[in-house]
C-alpha cells in the first residue's frame, strides 16, 4: 500500500509541477521569418526591397502549402513592399487580402488605399 | 495514516506546489476597465526611446506583433503604422505618442493603443563577457474612451540562466526569438529586446496582458 501511495504522490506532484504554469497550446499563426523581415525593413543597412519581397513571398508559399494561418499584418507588410516598388495593383490586392482575413484592419486598410491612390 | 488523512495532506502539498510553482505573489492588477473594454485590435505605437541607442525603438517594435497576436489580438501592421506617421510628418515617437486618441482611432480604427517606453537598451562590455540589458514598460489605452486599461513592465538580460526551463506558449515564443537571431546573426541587444518585449506583451502571465478574442483562452483569465 505504501508503494502505491508513494507512486500516486509522485505522479500527482509531477503533474502539478509540469502543469502548474504551462498549458500546452499550439501557435495561432505560422510565423516563418515574418518578424525578422519586419526587423530587416526597419534597419538602415536593410536588404533591398526586392530581396525582402522575395523572402515574404517564399514564406507565404510555405504557410499556404502547410495550411497554416497567415499572421496579422503579413499581407499588409507585403503590400507595402510592393507599393514601394511602384506596383500599386499588388499593393491594393494585399491590403484587400489583409482586410479579408482580419476585418479589424478595415479602417486602416481603407485609409491606406485612399491615400496611396493620390 | 488512513486514506482520508492522506489525501488531505496530499491536497495541501499539491496546492502549495501549484501556487508557488511559478508565480511570485505580487499585488493583483485591477483588470476592471480592461475587461469592460474588451479590445480586439491593438495599435502599437513606435516606442519612445530613452536610451542613447538609436536602433532601440524599431528593434523593440519589430518584436511586438508576435506575442500580441499569439495572445489573441489583431495587431495593426507595424511597418505601415510607422510609414503612416512619417507621411504625416512625424518621425519622433514622442510626437506619435502625443497624438490624440480620437485621431489615432480615426486613422487606424484600433480598439486600443499600446504606448511603449524603453528605459534600458544596450550592451555593457565587461572583462570576460558582455551583458545586454533591455527594460521596457507599456500602457494600454482604450482609443474610444481614453481610459487606461493596463500598465506593465519587463526586463531581460543576457546574463540570465541560459538554460532556464520556460514552458508553454511563452517558452516557445522565447525559443523562436533565440533561433531566429541565431539564424540571422543579429546583435545581442536585439535578441534580448525580443525576450523583454515578449515578456511584456504575452498573455497568461501574472499581472500581464489578458488574452484577446482570437485566443481559445479569451475570457478565461
Amino acid at each position: 500500500m505504501l508503494t502505491i501511495r508513494s507512486a500516486a504522490t509522485a505522479a500527482l506532484l509531477a503533474c502539478a509541477f509540469m502543469g502548474g504554469c504551462a498549458t500546452k497550446q499550439p501557435s495561432l499563426y505560422q510565423w516563418e521569418g515574418y518578424q525578422g523581415n519586419v526587423d530587416a525593413y526597419f534597419r538602415t543597412d536593410k536588404l533591398s526591397t526586392d530581396a525582402q519581397t522575395q523572402h515574404m513571398e517564399e514564406d507565404l508559399q510555405k504557410i499556404t502549402v502547410s495550411g497554416g494561418q497567415v499572421p496579422p499584418g503579413y499581407y499588409a507588410h507585403l503590400g507595402l513592399l510592393y507599393g514601394q516598388q511602384g506596383k500599386l495593383d499588388q499593393f491594393a490586392a494585399q491590403m484587400q487580402a489583409e482586410k479579408k482575413q482580419f476585418p479589424e484592419s478595415e479602417t486602416f486598410m481603407d485609409f491606406l488605399l485612399r491615400n496611396f491612390k493620390k | 495514516m488512513n486514506w482520508t488523512k492522506y489525501f488531505k495532506v496530499l491536497a495541501a502539498v499539491t496546492g502549495f506546489v501549484l501556487m508557488t510553482g511559478c508565480a511570485t505573489k505580487a499585488p493583483q492588477f485591477d483588470y476592471t476597465a480592461y475587461k469592460e473594454s474588451r479590445p480586439r485590435s491593438i495599435l502599437v505605437l513606435p516606442p519612445v526611446n530613452n536610451t542613447p541607442e538609436v536602433q532601440a525603438s524599431y528593434s523593440v517594435l519589430s518584436h511586438a506583433t508576435r506575442p500580441l497576436a499569439e495572445a489573441g489580438y489583431y495587431v495593426m501592421p507595424v511597418t505601415l503604422v510607422a510609414e503612416a506617421f512619417k507621411e504625416n510628418g512625424m518621425t519622433q515617437p514622442s510626437d506619435m505618442h502625443a497624438t490624440s486618441v480620437e485621431k489615432l482611432r480615426q486613422i487606424f480604427g484600433a480598439d486600443a493603443a499600446l504606448y511603449v517606453t524603453i528605459s534600458k537598451y544596450g550592451t555593457v562590455y565587461q572583462v570576460i563577457n558582455s551583458v545586454s540589458v533591455v527594460s521596457v514598460d507599456a500602457k494600454l489605452v482604450d482609443l474610444k474612451t481614453g481610459k487606461l486599461l493596463w500598465t506593465g513592465s519587463a526586463s531581460a538580460s543576457s546574463d540570465e540562466g541560459k538554460n532556464q526551463q520556460q514552458g508553454g506558449l511563452f517558452g516557445a515564443l522565447i525559443t523562436a526569438i533565440v533561433n531566429q537571431v541565431m539564424a540571422t546573426a543579429l546583435d545581442q541587444s536585439h535578441q534580448i529586446a525580443g525576450v523583454a518585449t515578449t515578456r511584456l506583451m504575452s498573455a497568461g502571465m501574472g499581472n500581464g496582458m489578458l488574452y484577446g478574442p482570437r485566443s481559445p483562452n479569451y475570457g478565461k483569465d
